[in-house]
């Protein structure tokens, strides 16, 4: 129920967000389809953990702003291998995974996936399986920097639920 | 100001067309939706560069319904593909 | 003066965004099989994205607009790795394989029992 509630708020926020018109009319048709949202997503059974907003702490961001710059840093030199194209070494490569909840291993394999040169072929319940462009990526990705970051997301948000 | 705009349009303009001969040299299938699917986020990025060369901010919203429709287009063509049903249940990965 | 500042920084972001993007289209073109392409459309999707996103919150500042911008800067973020892996499973599963530089015996195990993530 709590998840509903929260749920429900996010889609309040974004909603008032994205319209820009407020008339009397337009709230209504913005609360009606809300309530149709939450409806349907509880008869999808798919609300759950990834709606509490304890998740949105400030590790989060400090992640993205990680990420980030992982992702300048693997992009340029995917586009110099572009331009060196006998360079290009494909290689596939098995990592182990060492998170617990469901939504930190979607997360490691997102961000995977995210940073050109490694693409996620496969994620189960401890191992992910990833195709890297060349040795340098695969070697980037076998260091294992990712999922201790994302092992230090998670301890944070299960620290304060 | 705005010839920086227009340049940068035209350099996704000239993304899209690349995606397009990948699309259509193919080879696999894959190769064609992977090009498809660069166009798809290519136009989100062309629509909103021509919403501030214009000046009309309504048009940020065809952009982001783009950005939605165009990632759920990509995954139902892809399940056209492999199982020809649209409404088959997957065997394989189950939650 | 900070405003020259803040139109040459996104005069800056927007061109080498879209320099990004032709450099992901070449890769496109010219990577030597699909897996590799998947990776040059990566470039494509992710830092060609962000630096023009980036760019174009600069030109409007603090505004409807921009929060717009962030939307769908997210909305890109969250699908395209997700509409990736599914495209590369999905290639993996039809028995596609990836052209590697070594030890052609490793293929990606599509032959297991789905086991349950």
């Amino acid at each position: 129920m709590r998840y509903v509630i929260s749920l429900g708020l996010l889609l309040v926020l974004l909603w008032l967000a994205l319209s820009g018109v407020y008339k009397p009319v337009i709230f209504f048709l913005g609360a009606g389809s809300v309530i149709l949202v939450v409806w349907l997503s509880v008869r999808m059974d798919v609300v759950g953990v990834e709606h509490n907003p304890v998740l949105f702490s400030w590790r989060l961001a400090a992640y993205w702003l990680w990420l980030l710059g992982q992702l300048v840093k693997s992009n340029l030199h995917v586009s110099k291998l572009v331009f060196q194209i006998d360079k290009v070494r494909p290689r596939l490569l098995t990592v182990p995974v060492p998170h617990q909840a469901a939504v930190s291993k979607v997360t490691y394999g997102n961000s995977v996936t995210l940073t050109p040169g490694t693409v996620t072929l496969r994620l189960t319940r401890d191992r992910l399986e990833a195709h890297a462009l060349d040795e340098e990526s695969a070697r980037d990705l076998e260091a294992g920097h990712m999922a201790r970051k994302i092992s230090w997301l998670e301890r944070q948000a299960e620290g304060e639920s | 100001m705005n010839t920086v705009l227009v340049a940068t349009t035209l350099a996704i303009f000239l993304t899209m067309a690349l995606a397009l001969v990948r699309a259509l040299r193919g080879p696999t299938i894959y190769d064609r939706i992977v090009a498809v699917n660069v166009f798809g986020t290519k136009t989100v990025l062309a629509v909103a560069l021509i919403t501030y060369v214009t000046g009309h901010a309504d048009l940020i919203d065809v952009a982001l319904v783009y950005a939605l429709i165009n990632f759920i287009a990509i995954v139902t063509v892809l399940k056209l593909v492999k199982t020809r049903d649209l409404a088959a249940e997957g065997s394989e990965d189950p939650r | 003066m900070m405003a020259i500042f803040i139109d040459i920084l996104s005069w800056v972001l927007l061109i080498t965004g879209g320099a990004f993007g032709v450099i992901g289209g070449i890769g496109l073109l010219r990577f030597p099989d699909f897996y590799t392409r998947l990776h040059a459309s990566g470039i494509t999707d992710t830092l060609c994205a962000v630096l023009i996103v980036f760019g174009l919150m600069l030109q409007s500042g603090l505004s409807l607009l921009t929060l717009k911008m962030v939307l769908i800067l997210l909305f890109l973020l969250f699908t395209t790795p997700t509409a990736t892996h599914a495209l590369a499973r999905a290639a993996v599963l039809d028995g596609l394989e990836p052209k590697l530089a070594d030890q052609p015996q490793a293929s990606p195990s599509e032959e297991e029992p789905p086991s349950k993530p």
